[in-house]
């Protein structure tokens, strides 16, 4: 085996009141896909900032080609060769894409910046890459599977010799997994070194030569991929062998009744003529490639943007929705893909968050009954068994798992007995994941409803009691558990493609 | 081609020139008065000082920002050198460098505070605001010299007049100048790298700081020229007004304001043109001092302007919502 380009020895760093790096070890080959894996809040992204200078290390040393380094900044790390390619892009949608990729080391002609030679060259770049994007397009107008390639091309336009990939494949739909493999293949076969972030498991085995795991700031191994199974990394990464086990059929009785009927809905480009039904207890699965119109369809069912036809029925009458405020009203809760933008306000607290949209039921006179608040709130705590130190924690320091649970609370709170889970595991670990699949097990068994939107196969086929397949903002197809496949939903989520 | 057509229509700069051309078509017609060449030129001579702080604070709006003290500051630079010309017989070019020196300083202390020391952009340049206020209200009433005493010649720099009385010809080559600003700062915001990092800064800040940009530098940058360009208004200021009043300016950088933004400038900053802000504060002047004209009081400007505004800004927002679906 050839020697590491780049070793981290005995990293350690401590911010106040945490350790959050004891004595690490990590290297990488050229030539070679490391994966670095651990829960929320293991240190992988300490680590890398650690390397890239973001943060400075309390100990411990870092050799790049032989010989101790210490980056002081991004940049430097950038000019020596080590590029991070970030989780949540980072792109400026008002430049275009060539503007994007040199950006920071600008060719000039003088004063003035010269962008027909940085077209040309990103054109070289794409080439290389063998993808097909136009260096004059607005990144902003670019789909993140595209804009993630030029985050790529970027990369190699520094010339960098390791590329660290942080949990890339978290936006992408499958198709663009695939054409992202493909290029980190091909980018191995060229001799730089990879370090690939990621939670979804599947990918480790698909893509990676090893596997270094963390678990609360500390290394606990690394394995050789091929030589472990995927026990043997969960082991590791939590300590237990963990996972809710599969359904293989149905767990709704036949006679449960239907909760939700939406009848050929219609509602932007993005929705075309979608009926489906959902009944007590039920779990239905919404499968489909990103841009496949089930986010919009959930969006447009919760009212959250507008329909141009179709009806809408909870619980046998016919009911007009028109705003999330009427949604709502008929016990409808959804929890966005986008907890950041849209599910949470993080830097309240959690009793803040969770009454967010009742707290009107809090008020006494003009104030707010802060002790009946923080009861609510703690029974949800407790049911939901969030971890954190108190109701008053702020937001912002809870980990995704306990972020997304909040937002689970708030509907709770709310009494909505039909749940929208839009990408409900997105960006949380493995040990937090399971969490939110046992306790989205238990509200379907307490006799709530849940509509799941995913676009992780697995998730699909792990919970989903029926699935509905959505392709191009129509419904292609629908499957009973018991007779679903990853083969028979993707070629339904494929359909009419060419 | 034939995709010219809406591309055109839908550049938020051509739907504020034809705007222009309304008013003053409109102008024209219902009022006599405005055709006369003096009230072209009058109309000229109040609108460049608008344009110059326009223009200025054009960057600190497309990095998301906004600078409040450029009113303020303008009459407070203008007051200072003034002063400074009538008791301390400086000359007249020296109190303009001063002017945009003093500008200057003061644009690079609020890109202090809010680039280096994260203080929001909003209430920094409000407290630069009430500081130059306050300083501008501890001097005197000065009127910079007229045309006819020593150190009258700067007047020329915006209007030249050849011969006297009522037949003097006036030519307001300050326009010429003006636009040769605007069209060296549209290149500057679009082809150097100052510009291109104002705009990057105000799309995505985060992005910008992870390519390993000195944001700092370019934040500071940005609301120093802002200042610069406040510095070169109070010179165009102390131009028109007979005499510069202490403790003034408030709400003078509200019209520059709204023009950057009828201009085209986005409300949430990363995209905007210096033409466009020229063309916006053309509609911001030509509401407040042609529509006395036209019969209508003072106070309209202020409504309609408004109106225009929310106008403006509706665009904007239309157009990032179609964006933001269309993806």
């Amino acid at each position: 085996m050839a020697d590491a380009i780049l070793t981290m020895e005995n990293i350690d760093k401590s911010f106040p009141g945490v350790h959050a790096l004891d004595h690490v070890h990590f290297d990488v080959r050229c030539g070679e896909v490391h994966a670095l894996m651990g829960e929320n809040g293991a240190g992988k992204s300490t680590l890398m900032k650690v390397l890239t200078g973001i943060y400075t290390k309390d100990s411990g040393t870092i050799t790049y080609e032989g010989k101790e380094v210490e980056f002081r900044n991004t940049r430097e790390a950038q000019d020596a060769g080590i590029v991070i390619v970030h989780q949540e892009l980072n792109m400026v949608g008002d430049l275009t894409v060539a503007q994007n990729i040199f950006i920071g080391r600008e060719f000039m002609k003088g004063f003035k910046i010269d962008d027909k030679k940085m077209i040309e060259e990103s054109n070289k770049l794409f080439d290389e890459l063998k993808i097909s994007i136009d260096p004059k397009a607005k990144m902003s107008d670019l789909t993140v599977g595209k804009q993630q390639m030029c985050e790529i091309a970027k990369a190699i336009s520094h010339k960098a010799k390791v590329i660290v990939f942080d949990e890339p494949s978290a936006a992408l739909t499958e198709k663009e997994i695939e054409d992202l493999f493909a290029i980190i293949r091909d980018l191995r076969e060229k001799g730089l070194a990879i370090v690939y972030i990621s939670h979804r498991m599947d990918e480790i085995k698909v893509i990676t030569d090893r596997v270094t795991v963390m678990r609360d700031g500390g290394y606990i191994g690394t394995l050789i991929t091929k030589d472990c199974t995927k026990e043997d990394i969960i082991n590791m990464m939590v300590g237990r062998v963990i996972y809710e086990e599969p359904k293989t059929k149905s767990s709704v009785p036949a006679d449960a009744p239907v909760v939700l009927k939406v009848e050929h809905l219609n509602a932007g480009r993005m929705v075309k003529d979608v009926s489906f039904e959902l009944r007590k207890g039920e779990i239905l699965g919404f499968s489909g490639l990103m841009g496949a119109g089930r986010t919009e369809t959930a969006r447009a069912v919760f009212g959250a943007d507008p329909k141009t036809s179709g009806d809408i029925y909870v619980n046998g009458e016919k009911v007009t929705i028109n705003s999330p405020q009427d949604a709502v009203k008929c016990g409808i809760g959804y929890l966005s893909e986008d907890r950041k933008r849209y599910g949470i306000v993080v830097q309240k607290t959690i009793t803040e968050n969770s009454t967010l949209a009742t707290l009107e039921e809090y008020v006494k006179g003009i104030f707010i009954n802060k002790s009946e608040e923080k009861k609510i709130t703690e029974r949800y705590i407790d049911e939901l068994s969030t971890k954190t130190p108190s109701a008053d924690q702020l937001v912002v320091n809870l980990s995704g798992g306990n972020q997304q649970k909040v937002v689970i609370a708030k509907w709770l709170v709310r009494d909505c007995d039909i749940l929208i889970f839009d990408e409900p595991t997105r960006g949380i670990d493995v040990g937090a994941k399971n969490e939110i699949y046992k306790l989205m097990n238990k509200l379907a068994a307490e006799g709530k409803s849940i509509i799941m939107i995913s676009s992780e196969m697995t998730e699909i086929l792990r919970m989903s009691d029926r699935i509905i397949v959505m392709c191009e903002g129509r419904k292609t197809g629908e499957l009973d558990i018991s007779e679903a496949t990853q083969e028979k939903i993707m070629d339904k989520a494929t359909r009419d493609i060419a | 081609m034939n995709k010219k057509k809406p591309k055109l229509l839908s550049d938020q700069r051509f739907i504020v020139l034809l705007v222009i051309i309304a008013l003053v078509v409109i102008y024209m017609i219902f009022s006599p008065e405005f055709r006369k060449y003096s009230s072209i030129l009058s109309m000229l001579d109040f609108s460049y000082y608008d344009v110059l702080m326009a223009v200025g604070v054009t960057f600190p709006l497309i990095t998301a920002g906004v600078d409040l003290s450029i009113g303020t500051g303008m009459v407070c630079y203008a007051l200072v050198a003034g002063r400074l010309i009538r008791d301390f017989n400086c000359p007249v070019l020296v109190a303009m460098l001063l002017c945009v020196l003093f500008g200057t300083i003061v644009g690079f202390v609020n890109g202090n505070l809010i680039g280096v020391m994260g203080l929001p952009p909003f209430l920094a340049t409000l407290c630069t605001c009430m500081i130059t206020r306050g300083i501008s209200s501890m001097v005197m009433a000065t009127p910079w010299p007229t045309n006819k005493q020593p150190g009258g010649w700067f007047h020329s720099i915006f209007k030249l007049t050849f011969g006297t009385g009522r037949n003097a010809l006036k030519l307001p080559i300050g326009f010429v100048l003006v636009v040769l600003l605007v069209l060296i700062m549209e290149f500057v915001l679009n082809h150097t790298k100052f510009g291109r990092y104002t705009i990057a800064i105000g799309s995505n800040k985060e992005a910008v700081i992870l390519s390993g940009i000195n944001v700092k530098f370019y934040h500071v940058m940005a609301y120093t020229i802002c200042g610069t360009f406040a510095g070169l208004a109070a010179i165009a200021y102390a131009a028109v007004v007979p005499t510069v009043q202490p403790g003034t300016g408030a709400g003078l950088e509200l019209d520059a304001i709204g023009g950057v933004f009828v201009g085209g400038v986005s409300a949430t900053g990363g995209y905007g043109s210096v033409i466009g802000t020229l063309a916006g504060v053309f509609v911001i002047v030509l509401l407040k001092t042609g529509l006395p004209y036209v019969g209508l009081q003072a106070n309209w400007q202020q409504i309609i302007t408004g109106i225009v505004l929310i106008g403006a800004v509706m665009i904007d927002v239309a157009k990032r919502r179609r964006l933001a679906k269309e993806i």
